[in-house]
Order: structure tokens, then C-alpha cells, then sequence
């Protein structure tokens, strides 16, 4: 299948029905999935097209069927769990953290979790401080789990099967904003493996580094730039784990200039961990002290005007770039 | 329950066989061969025994990081679990886990969990992909009274329940979490009450007793692969020894510890053999001396195991099976 006009909430969803077709072992399960549609609607017609047995309502028991989603996988199954948004997926952490990603290792290799848990992540819908926050790089820091965050319509559906396909367990960050954005959607292209970056518009000037939505602001930031005559090469990273350290340092050597764009707040973020792998890898082909542009370090407020103010915003990006192009 | 001579040796056996593997571990955790944490089970035998007894080798297991006992019953062999404590390859998890995470897919046995209450929403998966899946078998989770107060309890005995889940919950409610006795951790300290508000069928059984613990046992397994759903047993036991060997006991009298060993499920089996007459016909130095040659095998196993090349360190952080 080719469309122009797929929407990322169509491209997920036709992921997870292709791959339920495919395969028994893979069922759905999560808050609202079924009779509702899903909170962000992606699930919406599944349950009568495969049942209530494989799209599964569950309680508000994100502990539970999270782990739950484990032992399935622990026993033969391809779950693929839904948490609401990253900061419910909190209530859920001992079960990521302390199951999922330990028991191949504490086994001695023995258990393998091939379990998919995607969520909703990111700001700029007014929903505050308990709904908004961008905690994926969180993630990022553990060994074991492996960090997804598709941008495009092609990913938010090539992802899903990748994951699936992946014998460990994988967690799929989707930006909530993202679900109505449309884009291409080829179903017969050979998905970019987890790992890969992407360059997504090359530049000689600088490098910006992005992920998720913020890929776009970047990519709107590039346009402005182009016009003052900055010309900025944009990769979408798609991975925070693993990083793909070598799609990052050739761009680092081809501009020597370096901006990353996080969703995250900069202390003990992923842009930190990117910004110290570029100072270990190519310290000495940066020309200029990279820079950031992160989340104001706020718990996420309702006012527009402030969260607007405390998220990366294309302005922000550009403003960074002209002042990075300035250094010596 | 039909106790015949057989099922009279073997459930001697099997328990003996726990006791004295852990009295062995104290001494060889004083000799520093063990590191780490230590639990043992002693005291609480009869019911990994009476449990393991009630199943066939399809069904499948998770215990907690008071799990030696649960994993001999089992069928895990004590080289590979005393190989596992002194971090050997050889060990059931190539002495990457120790004693409180111990695996064996080989038996279905799933660790081997040291985060308390962390296992329970597994069993519920893991039940959940056999209920999908047809499949004829039963999920067995053991865990403490300690895991009552964590929520992690509770959201799997809704899941359990409201999906109708063939699982069946081994509450080992040894009367302390730690330190902190029962009372002083849960409003409501019948925990079989607490389950049946889950709308589960549950029961409260004798702990000590290695007869009532695989009689409740075989009968709930029965019901849960009649499709009966979750069933919860609550076993009321002690635990005689220290929480870990770091645990000085400060929380409990020593009277009280040795009313509970006055009850414990070896002298008490034991009377009720010699009741029954059936104790003449066990030959107690025998199996004393099988098990004897059993624990200095597993000793000797563990002390030539390899250890791990550190080159090897970051293996199993991922399959190695790439996409």
C-alpha cells in the first residue's frame, strides 16, 4: 500500500492489525483499547475486527498489566501493551525497570521478553503537569530496553513491526500531537532497522539532533535558517537506545557545529548523554560549544502562554542556530 | 489424603532434602563461599512440597527470593542451584542471579523475584498466554505475607479473577514481613479474606502440614483446570531462622520461635507417621545418608564450577538473535 495522506494515527494502528493478522501470539492490552477506541482513538475499530480475547479492556492497573504483558511474553505471547502516556507508564516502572529488562540477564540468558509497550508522550495540549512530560530518555538509560520514538507516518508504522519482531523488550514513545499529522506511508518499503538515524535534510553549516515531534520544529527551524543562509543538516535520531553513534559523529565531522533538540529537561537528559558521546567520539572536529535546546526545567503548566514558553519551539531552535553560528 | 508408604518417604524426603541443603548454605555463607543475600526457608518446607506434589511438569512456577526450598521441590537439582549461590556458570543461572534468582526453564521454574509482590503480575501473564492459547496448564505463584500490603497484590488478584486466569497464589504467610509482624502491616489480617473479596475462591491451610498443603493443593489445581479460574491458598507457617543472615531478631522472642519449631512440618510429619506406623517402615538413616551424598556432590560441583569470563560480562542484556 502507497498513500500521500496516511495519518500517524492510521499508520499505528494499521501496524498493529497487520501484525495481529500475521500472527496469533500478538494481542493488544491496555486502558480503553477496546470498547472505546483508545484514549488517542489508534485501537479504534480493532476490537470488532479481532475480538474482545485479543484487543483486551484493561482495568486502571498499569502495574499489573504491564507485567502482566511480561509473562505473556515470558510465555510464548507477542503482547503489545498500551500505557496511556509516559507519566502513568510511572505506575508501571517496577515492572519495566525491574522485570523486563533484567530477566534475560538474571536468567543467565534463559527468558527472553519480547514484549512492545507504546505510549503517549510530550506537551503543548495544555493538559499539565501529570500528563505532558517527555520522560522517554529516562528510558533511554537502561540496559535491556531498547527506545523508539517514530516522528514520521512511515516509522509510527514500520516501528511497530520492528518491535515486534524484536526479541527483547521495546518501548515505542509516541507524541501525542503527532496522531492527526499526515505523511507518506509506503507498506511496502524495507523498514530502516532500530538503530538507524536518519537524515532527513542534509546541510554543510550545522548539525541538529532531534526526535519525535520536535523533529518537525527542527525541520520548520532548517527553512528559516535557509533563508538567512545557515544551512542545517537535520537527522532524526528515531532511537535513543542504541544511539547510533556513527550516524551522529559523520555528521559532527561533515559541520562541526552540533544543536540537539530534547522534549526532556536538560539535567540527566538524553541530549547530555549525546552532547558527553560527541565530547568521548569528536571533541576535536566541534568548532563551537554544542548546544541545546531542551524543556525549561518546570514541572509542565496549564497556561498556554507558559508551557508554549517552557517547550522547544522552532524560534527557539533558530535562535540557537544563529548564535552556534556565531562562535568562533 | 491417601498418605501411602511412598508418598510417605518422598515427602520426608523432599523436605529433609530442603533443611539440610540450607543448613549447609549457613555454613558454607559463613565460610564466604556464599555472598549476598541469604533467606532461608527453614521452617516453611512443607508447603514448596506439598505444592510442587499437586502438579505436572507443564504447569509452571514463580517464586521469591525465598526460593531454594520452591526450587528443589521442584526438581531443580542442588548442584545447579549451590553452583548458581557460589556465582558459577554451571549454577540454573549461570551466576547471574544467586540465590534469590534462580531459573529454570527446563522445569518452568520463572525465579527467583526480590522485588516483593513484583512476581504476582507475571503469574497473571503468564496464565493469560496459556488461557489464549488453549493450552492445559497452571501458573503457581508463591509469595509472602509481605507482598499483601504492595498493590501490585492486589491488581493481580482483580486481573486474575475478572479475567478468570488459571493461577493458582501460594500466600507463604510466615507472620512477618522482615521484621514487621502481620499486625502491624494490614488492617485486615486474614489474607484468604482479602482474597475472596476478589471474588476468588480461597482458603486458609495448615503450612506445617505437608499432607493439608497437597491435599488443598491437588484440589485447587483440580478446580482450576476444570476452568474454575484463579484460586488463592493462604499457608500459615514460620519462619525459624533470621529473615537473611544479617538479621539480628531483634522483633521477635525467642519463646515464640520455639513454640513454632515445637509445630514444625518435620516433627510433626514425623508424629504422624509414628501414629500411623508407618514411621518403622522409613528408613531414616537412609535417607539421611542419600542426602548427605547429595549436598557433597553439589558442594564439590559448586566449588570446581568455572566462573564467567569477565569478557563476558555484557552478555544477556539483549538476545543475541538480531533482527
Amino acid at each position: 500500500m502507497m498513500s500521500k495522506d496516511t495519518t500517524y494515527r492510521e499508520a499505528v494502528r494499521l501496524g498493529i492489525s497487520e501484525a495481529m493478522e500475521q500472527d496469533e501470539r500478538v494481542f493488544l492490552m491496555g486502558e480503553d483499547v477496546g470498547r472505546y477506541g483508545g484514549c488517542f482513538a489508534v485501537s479504534m475499530g480493532l476490537q470488532e475486527k479481532f475480538g474482545t480475547e485479543r484487543i483486551i479492556d484493561t482495568p486502571l492497573s498499569e502495574s499489573a498489566f504491564t507485567g502482566a504483558g511480561i509473562g505473556a511474553a515470558m510465555n510464548g505471547m507477542r503482547p503489545i501493551v498500551e500505557i496511556m502516556t509516559v507519566n502513568f507508564s510511572l505506575l508501571a516502572l517496577d515492572q519495566i525497570m525491574n522485570n523486563a529488562a533484567t530477566l534475560l540477564h538474571m536468567s543467565g540468558g534463559q527468558l527472553n521478553v519480547p514484549l512492545v509497550i507504546r505510549m503517549a508522550t510530550g506537551g503543548g495540549k495544555q493538559l499539565a503537569a501529570q500528563h505532558s512530560h517527555s520522560l522517554e530518555g529516562w528510558y533511554a538509560h537502561i540496559p535491556g530496553l531498547k527506545v523508539l520514538t517514530p516522528a514520521t507516518v512511515q516509522d509510527a508504522y514500520d516501528m511497530l513491526g520492528l518491535a515486534l519482531k524484536d526479541p527483547d523488550p521495546v518501548l515505542i514513545f509516541e507524541n501525542s500531537l503527532l496522531y492527526n499529522s499526515k505523511g507518506l506511508l509506503d507498506t511496502s518499503a524495507s523498514p530502516l532497522p532500530i538503530g538507524k538515524a536518519l537524515v532527513l535534510r542534509s546541510g554543510k553549516d550545522l548539525t541538529i539532533l532531534a526526535y519525535g515531534i520536535n523533529l518537525f520544529k527542527a525541520l520548520d527551524a532548517a527553512e528559516t535558517l535557509a533563508k538567512e543562509g545557515i544551512d542545517a543538516e537535520v537527522i532524526d535520531l528515531r532511537s535513543l537506545r542504541p544511539l547510533d553513534d556513527e550516524t551522529i559523529m559523520a555528521s559532527v565531522r561533515k559541520t562541526h557545529r552540533v544543536m540537539i533538540v530534547d522534549e526532556g529537561w536538560k539535567s540527566g537528559s538524553i541530549s547530555a548523554e549525546i552532547m558527553a558521546r560527541i565530547n568521548e567520539q569528536a571533541f576535536y572536529e566541534l568548532d563551537a560549544p554544542m548546544a541545546r535546546v531542551c524543556t525549561v526545567e518546570v514541572p509542565l503548566p496549564y497556561a498556554k502562554q507558559l508551557e508554549d514558553a517552557a517547550i522547544p519551539q522552532p524560534e527557539k531552535i533558530v535562535a540557537a542556530a544563529r548564535k552556534l553560528m556565531e562562535e568562533a | 489424603m491417601e498418605l501411602d508408604l511412598t508418598l510417605a518417604r518422598k515427602f520426608y524426603r523432599e523436605m529433609l532434602l530442603i533443611r539440610r541443603f540450607e543448613e549447609k548454605c549457613v555454613e558454607l555463607y559463613s565460610n564466604e563461599k556464599i555472598r549476598g543475600f541469604l533467606h532461608l526457608y527453614i521452617g516453611e518446607e512443607a508447603i514448596a512440597v506439598g505444592v510442587m506434589h499437586a502438579l505436572t511438569p507443564e504447569d509452571s512456577v514463580l517464586a521469591t527470593y525465598r526460593e531454594h526450598g520452591q526450587a528443589l521441590a521442584r526438581g531443580i537439582s542442588a548442584k545447579s542451584i549451590l553452583a548458581e549461590m557460589y556465582g558459577k556458570m554451571e549454577g540454573c543461572s549461570r551466576g547471574r542471579g544467586g540465590s534469590m534468582h534462580l531459573f529454570d526453564t527446563d522445569t518452568r521454574f520463572y525465579g527467583g523475584s526480590a522485588i516483593v509482590g513484583g512476581g504476582l503480575p507475571l503469574a497473571v501473564g503468564m496464565a493469560l498466554a496459556d488461557k489464549m492459547m488453549k493450552r492445559d496448564r497452571v501458573t503457581v505463584c508463591f509469595f509472602g505475607d509481605g507482598a499483601v500490603a504492595e498493590g501490585e497484590f492486589h491488581e493481580s488478584l482483580n486481573l486474575a479473577a475478572l479475567w478468570q486466569l488459571p493461577v493458582l497464589f501460594i500466600c507463604e504467610n510466615n507472620r512477618y514481613g522482615m521484621g514487621t509482624a502481620l499486625q502491624l502491616s494490614e488492617s485486615e489480617t486474614n489474607i484468604a479474606q482479602k482474597a475472596a473479596a476478589y471474588k476468588m475462591s480461597s482458603k486458609q491451610v495448615d503450612g506445617m502440614s505437608v499432607t493439608d498443603v497437597a491435599e488443598a493443593a491437588e484440589e485447587a489445581v483440580a478446580e482450576i483446570r476444570a476452568g474454575k479460574g484463579p484460586l488463592f491458598l493462604e499457608c500459615l507457617t514460620y519462619r525459624f531462622r533470621a529473615h537473611s543472615l544479617f538479621d539480628a531478631e531483634l522483633y521477635r522472642e525467642k519463646s515464640e520461635v520455639e513454640e513454632w519449631k515445637r509445630k514444625g512440618p518435620l516433627v510433626t510429619f514425623r508424629k504422624k507417621l509414628e501414629a500411623m506406623n508407618l514411621w518403622t517402615e522409613i528408613n531414616e538413616d537412609e535417607i539421611e545418608d542419600e542426602i548427605t551424598k547429595i549436598i557433597d556432590e553439589a558442594v564439590e560441583f559448586a566449588e570446581n564450577g568455572t566462573l564467567e569470563p569477565v569478557a563476558d560480562l555484557e552478555k544477556f542484556v539483549y538476545s543475541e538473535e538480531v533482527v
